[in-house]
């Protein structure tokens, strides 16, 4: 019989102590086979992380996620102090330049009445970040609402907002536009935003009331009703904070269509109206004339399709963090 | 490493020394260190083990089903019929795969296709590796539904996995697995999710159609009463290593190594309740922090220096017989 | 209340889930019955456990107890009150006193809540159980316990093991000190080592809390070791209640019968001369289930008389002046002792 000679290793922390609290992760990559398909990518460790620290630790560590909110931190910057980069004034007309290229002091060149088209770039993001975040915080607020308590009760009144819902998905989204701010004379942006609320809440509902069943089918809901907790306290402290993230991420990513949308209700004249500077009515008034003045056009489209882009990459990126699907 | 025991024959399946490790983010889990099993035709091998200890990746990696990344083979050798799969190529280990290597899995309903009748499945298994006509292989998997003891096969053969029971799925699987009459069978957990009435009856057709096709069987499983029913031998596996390996009815009547002894105490007994059940302390290892020396001493009332600074080899503990324990003869002795 | 009466006292109890068909009209087309007409009696310090295989309705049982699910019919007295009719503060109150220890280690626990909080969550919802000041203190004395390091108060359940993550669910069901837990597959969930830990500790507990157990699970094996009296249900309703020893080692039930010696015991030596009852088909379903008695299909005692007549849950007549073990309640009309468990 052979001698054990096995090589000498390290020794010391050999105790149960320090294996105790790694276990999970023995446990979790067993319970992954036990499901069927083998091991996960990420076994969790003994280090203290919730879903949240985890999609930080992702977050940071993903270029699109880092370059789209640096644009959208951007974007927001001038959205709010437009002076900061543009000194000029938007509205001030000067016939004489209209459709005229670059100058100098003047990058982006003049529109059709002679304004900077580089000012109104630059004042125009204020409408669409308004749109779009209001838009989205209206929607994300009462479609997770709905959705939820929907979710949670269930019985008439999930039929009752789900029939709803079905009703408010089958509008077309542009006709439903033109016919309703047609008839609206208000110039600032709230009549958009309640549109896209109006349209919005039933896609985030569906989703909010669906991880709130899924959620809610959790034993741990299970233990809190068997102590006696209160419907608030389930909602609050067992079925919302395991619910949230799927409607975050879809409202990440609705953020960046609702920006598209007022853009084209603009362009088509029922979204906002001038003197409201933006960039669907600017790309609107410059349509005709893409051929002798093209830049007229290009910089406020230019301008949009990258706030849009930032925003549905920053959704991605959002959902691949947070979605335990693809963990 | 290797026992050297000589086999009387060349056995069917010989896995030497091999070694699985997963890459995650958060360090390397190693699975499997250096494992050693072999199988001959018409045996029952138990490979039995608690969550974590590697028993399924093995069986994985035999099967070359291991999802990689993040998986990988880092090591060893898996012989069937004395050609190393690990140097084949894909189309060839695909080949092996279905045709002389078949596998079982835990849970039937999640491993069959919810879209195809199981008809179609069966009959795809033929279709696919012998050419059958679509007559031929509908009337093919009928005969395997009526073998595997599915009643009314035929009127059934057109039906969906979720229209039968948990036990006529696992049949369906047994089916499957038995199409082509593989040369082995891994069965991974296979009666885990049935109840025992069932669990009985699908246990006793595994057994049957063994003995039937003369086909080798590795029955993965943490049930100890299970592998008393059934096994021949059994290769007993902690936190990614085999640290036993016996003929069933010497394992049960004197076990080689305390964490096999530890797991035979602490099954609680159908006869009337005396006492507390004998627990193994603590929690097995982690897989990114394997202990130094022995694996198991962390856990082991028999720990002693030795052990927290060399791993044990397989010990050869008797004929046909090792531990890798280096106090096996006490632990023997202690149990006789 | 006598020492002997019983603390729970279950009559009749009855759960039929509603199958109903149509979008705004719902009709209703049936109804699966979980539970159809139970009784069973828990004593003070007593374990009650209850054995069957999926589908028997034995989970159904549990939810019913701890106020889960309501009861179509039948009564679940608890020191003498109708808990099934209470609501509002006097359920919260009745529900202080009966718990419940979930199956899944990984599911029964907020992922989003540290250990404290969830051990905590009782006193919580019940804060006249402990005083605000002293819930930190009481809940790290629940986790010494249970054999969990107090210190490990501030963690995530993630970081836990099964086996450890099952003594905090443990450790939540006794913070209110309660006289009943209801454990529904304790540790189905759990490894063969660390299971016998947790039989341990919960034998340990009921012993140092003066706690009754109702134990339900499909380890026949494990509810031997836990239980004082075994009621064995099939579709629905119990088939054969009795002592540890009347039910494992005097079985007088098909059904039991064949239960038990589908068990695979940890033996090889057994092999041989064990008898296997290998039962043929399987389980019909709960929404149509056979008339008489509901094991008939697969029994093959089965007579015309089973077809017709639903055997009561008694002392079968035939077994009425024995004065053995056999002597117990069994819901067979052919009943008969059988020895089916091998000595080991």
């Amino acid at each position: 019989m052979p001698e054990p000679h096995v090589p000498k290793e390290a020794i010391g922390h050999g105790d149960g102590g320090t294996a105790a609290l790694a276990i999970g992760e023995a446990e979790s990559l067993e319970r992954a086979h036990a499901a069927g398909p083998p091991p996960p990518g990420g076994a969790p460790t003994g280090r203290p992380r919730s879903l949240w620290s985890d999609a930080w630790h992702d977050l940071r560590r993903n270029p699109v996620f880092v370059l789209s909110a640096l644009v959208i931190v951007f974007l927001v910057v001038i959205a709010l102090w437009p002076q900061l980069i543009a000194t000029g004034n938007p509205y001030r007309a000067d016939l004489a330049k209209a459709q005229q290229g670059a100058a100098p002091g003047h990058p982006f060149g003049y529109d059709l009445q002679g304004r900077d088209v580089y000012t109104r770039v630059v004042y125009g993001a204020r409408a669409s970040i308004t749109v779009g975040t209001c838009a989205t915080a209206g929607a994300a607020l009462l479609g997770s609402l709905l959705g939820g308590l929907a979710g949670f009760f269930g019985g008439w009144w999930d039929a009752l907002l789900s029939r709803l819902a079905d009703i408010f998905f089958g509008i077309p989204v542009l006709l439903g536009g033109l016919v309703f701010l047609s008839v609206v004379t208000s110039t600032t942006v709230w009549p958009v935003v309640g549109f896209i609320v109006l349209l919005g809440w039933p896609q985030v509902a569906r989703i909010a009331r669906g991880s709130v069943v899924t959620a809610k089918q959790n034993d741990y809901v299970q233990a809190a009703r068997a102590l006696g907790a209160g419907n608030g306290r389930m909602l609050l402290r067992h079925i919302a904070p395991n619910a949230v993230a799927p409607v975050i991420v879809v409202a990440t990513i609705a953020l960046g269509t609702y920006i598209a949308l007022e853009a084209t209700l603009s362009y088509l004249g029922a979204g906002l109206k001038p003197p409201t500077v933006s960039w669907g009515i600017d790309i609107s008034a410059a349509s005709t004339h893409i051929r002798n003045a093209p830049h007229m056009l290009l910089w406020p489209a230019g301008a949009l399709s990258l706030t849009v882009l930032a925003f549905i990459m920053l959704g991605d990126a959002v959902r691949d963090a947070l979605d335990p699907k693809l963990r | 490493m290797t026992e050297g025991g000589v086999p009387p024959a060349q056995p069917l399946l010989d896995v030497r020394d091999l070694r699985v490790e997963f890459r995650t983010r958060d360090g390397v889990a190693k699975a499997v260190n250096g494992v050693s099993y072999t199988v001959a035709a018409g045996q029952t091998l138990a490979v039995l083990g608690e969550s974590g200890s590697g028993k399924s990746v093995t069986a994985q990696a035999v099967m070359g089903i291991l999802d990689s990344p993040p998986g990988f083979v880092t090591g060893g050798q898996i012989l069937f019929r004395g050609r190393d799969l690990l140097t084949l190529g894909r189309e060839e280990r695909r080949r092996i795969r279905g045709a002389q290597l078949a596998m079982i899995f835990q849970d039937a309903l999640s491993a069959l296709n919810p879209v195809l009748s199981v008809g179609t499945q069966l009959g795809e298994m033929f279709r696919v590796h012998t050419g059958a006509s679509r007559k031929d292989a509908r009337a093919r998997a009928v005969a395997l539904m009526e073998r595997v003891g599915i009643p009314a096969a035929r009127q059934r053969v057109g039906d969906y996995p979720h229209q039968f029971s948990g036990g006529m799925r696992q049949r369906i699987m047994i089916a499957m697995a038995l199409a082509l009459e593989p040369a082995l069978i891994i069965a991974d957990e296979p009666t885990t999710a049935l109840d025992v009435t069932v669990q009985a009856q699908v246990m006793d057709l595994l057994a049957e159609l063994r003995r039937e096709y003369r086909m080798g069987l590795i029955l993965i499983t943490h049930d100890l009463g299970v592998v008393a029913d059934v096994a021949d031998t059994i290769a007993v596996m902690y936190a990614g290593r085999v640290v036993e390996t016996a003929p069933v009815h010497q394992l049960y009547k004197a076990p080689a190594h305390p964490y096999t002894r530890g797991l035979l105490e602490s099954v609680p007994r159908l006869g009337p309740k005396d006492r507390p059940l004998y627990a193994i302390k603590g929690l097995p290892p982690s897989l990114t922090a394997i202990p130094p020396g022995c694996t198991f001493h962390p856990r082991c009332p028999l720990a002693r220096d030795l052990c927290r600074t060399d791993r044990p080899p397989l010990y050869e503990a008797g004929p046909e017989r090792t531990s890798a324990c280096h106090f096996w003869k006490e632990t023997l002795d202690g149990a006789r | 209340m006598a020492p002997d009466d019983p603390l729970l006292d279950v009559r009749d109890l009855v759960k039929h889930f509603p199958l109903t068909r149509g979008v705004l009209v719902r009709k209703q087309v049936g109804a699966v019955k979980a539970v159809d007409g139970i009784s069973f009696a828990l004593r003070p310090g007593e374990t009650l456990g209850i054995v069957g295989e999926s589908g028997c309705g034995k989970s159904t049982v549990a939810r019913m107890l701890v106020g889960l699910e309501r009861p179509t019919s039948g009564r679940i007295g608890y020191r003498g009150q109708d808990i099934t009719r209470l609501s509002g503060r006097a359920l919260k109150a009745v529900r202080r006193n009966i718990q419940m220890v979930f199956q899944d280690p990984y599911t029964s626990l907020n992922p989003r809540m540290t250990v404290g909080d969830i051990v905590g969550e009782p006193f919580a919802i019940h804060p006249e159980a402990a005083p605000k000041g002293d819930r930190r203190r009481r809940v790290q004395e629940l986790l010494e316990v249970v054999g969990l390091n107090p210190e490990f108060i501030n963690r995530y359940p993630h970081q836990f093991s099964g086996g450890q993550r099952q003594r905090i669910g443990i450790a939540r069901g006794l913070a209110l000190r309660p006289e009943i837990i209801v454990a529904d597959e304790p540790v189905s969930a759990l490894d063969v080592s660390v299971q016998a830990q947790v039989v341990n500790l919960l034998a340990r507990l009921q012993g140092e809390f003066g706690l009754s157990y109702v134990f339900i699970a499909h380890d026949l094996s494990v509810v031997r070791h836990l239980s004082d009296r075994v009621a064995v249900m099939y579709l629905g309703k119990i088939v054969e209640t009795g002592t540890g020893e009347q039910i494992y080692d005097h079985p007088t039930h098909p059904y039991t019968q064949a239960l038990l010696s589908a068990v695979p015991v940890p033996d090889p030596e057994a092999r041989a001369h064990r008898e296997r009852i290998l039962l043929s088909g399987d389980v019909p379903s709960p929404a149509d289930p056979p008339s008489g008695c509901r094991f008939r299909t697969r029994c093959w005692k089965a007579r015309e008389l089973c077809a017709r007549v639903e055997p009561p849950l008694a002392v079968p007549d035939v077994l009425r002046d024995a004065t053995g073990p056999a002597r117990h309640a069994s819901a067979c009309h052919f009943a008969e002792e059988r020895r089916v468990v091998p000595n080991t």
